[in-house]
């Protein structure tokens, strides 16, 4: 149970400096860079409490799609070095204090809402580890994913292929002056208008117009 | 050291939302930033279902942190077009020279 407690703060404690970097950071690609560490440790401490499946679909999606498409976006728009400049701009020092004390007040609430909340007493009695054990996470996690929750499920895919579209079709744009193939054009080309017989007189060169 | 219960979780999970919420109150830089922010929300959120999850001894909240992950992606990636689109038509993204709708 020691390890436990050492593996829980080493890991919220890393998670907690790399949040606090994610805001802080002055170059934007070391902002996403521990965002991936936050990612990685949260994940981490996941796994240490006995959800496998989703520490490592944190993994993957997080990480390996997520961050990822952060980086491209920052590496292709170009503003990783921009100045940081929100203590010496004053039109954005106003900001700060209400942000600071906006946030303490969430945090005082919810470190209220925690120390003060009496669970009922027999809340714990009634865990059922001793099934969850006999088989594993991720086994339990998909007997109830695909049966119980299906059609939110499947909801969820929807929301997955809607914003694939709407990505697609927001970025997407027509370019002028670039050479495509047409294919009508090269299918409905016939014999007739392509080759032609000329006869051609001695001395004397052929016109063709193109 | 105690032994890490519940309230251990709860209180990561309050101290990355506010570290969030202060992401989105400070940042002035680029946009990128608050959307980082949001998702350092909603991590919070994850944690917050997880452990209840583990400690009660429920799926659901598993099975919810699955779903807040696929939006969460999909939030990512149409936030991240339309943060593009933006950028190519005006060519900056920095959040306090934003302001064509005067808000």
């Amino acid at each position: 149970m020691i390890a436990h407690s050492i593996f829980f703060y080493t890991f919220s404690i890393i998670a907690i400096i790399s949040a606090i970097m994610v805001t802080t950071s002055k170059n934007t690609v070391h902002s996403v860079f521990f965002l991936i560490l936050d990612f990685i440790s949260i994940s981490c401490l996941f796994i240490m409490i006995g959800a496998e499946f989703l520490g490592m679909i944190m993994l993957i999606v997080y990480v390996g799609a997520v961050a990822v498409l952060f980086l491209f976006v920052v590496m292709m728009l170009n503003v990783a070095q921009q100045k940081n400049q929100w203590f010496s701009s004053e039109d954005s020092s106003k900001h700060i204090p209400v942000g600071l004390i906006i946030s303490t007040l969430i945090f005082v609430e919810l470190i209220i809402v925690i120390g003060g909340w009496k669970y009922k007493p027999d809340l714990f009695d009634i865990n059922n580890s001793v099934e969850l054990s006999k088989v594993s996470n991720t086994h339990s996690l998909g007997q109830v994913l695909y049966t119980d929750y299906i059609h939110v499920f499947q909801i969820s895919g929807m929301i997955l292929l809607v914003a694939m579209i709407g990505a697609i079709v927001l970025t997407f744009r027509k370019r002028t002056g670039v050479k495509t193939q047409s294919y009508l054009k090269q299918i409905s080309r016939e014999r007739s208008e392509g080759v032609s017989v000329l006869n051609v007189e001695s001395n004397k060169g052929v016109k063709i117009d193109d | 050291m105690t032994e890490i219960g519940l309230g251990h979780y709860l209180t990561l999970g309050a101290i990355i939302f506010s570290i969030g919420i202060i992401g989105i109150f400070l940042n002035r830089k680029n946009i990128i930033v608050i959307l980082m922010s949001i998702e350092l929300i909603l991590l919070a959120v994850n944690i917050n279902l997880v452990a209840f999850s583990i400690f009660l001894g429920d799926l659901t909240g598993q099975v919810f942190t699955l779903f807040i992950l696929t939006v969460a992606a999909a939030e990512a990636a149409i936030g991240l077009a339309i943060i593009v689109v933006y950028y190519r038509n005006s060519g900056t993204i920095r959040v306090e020279q934003i302001d064509e709708l005067k808000g």
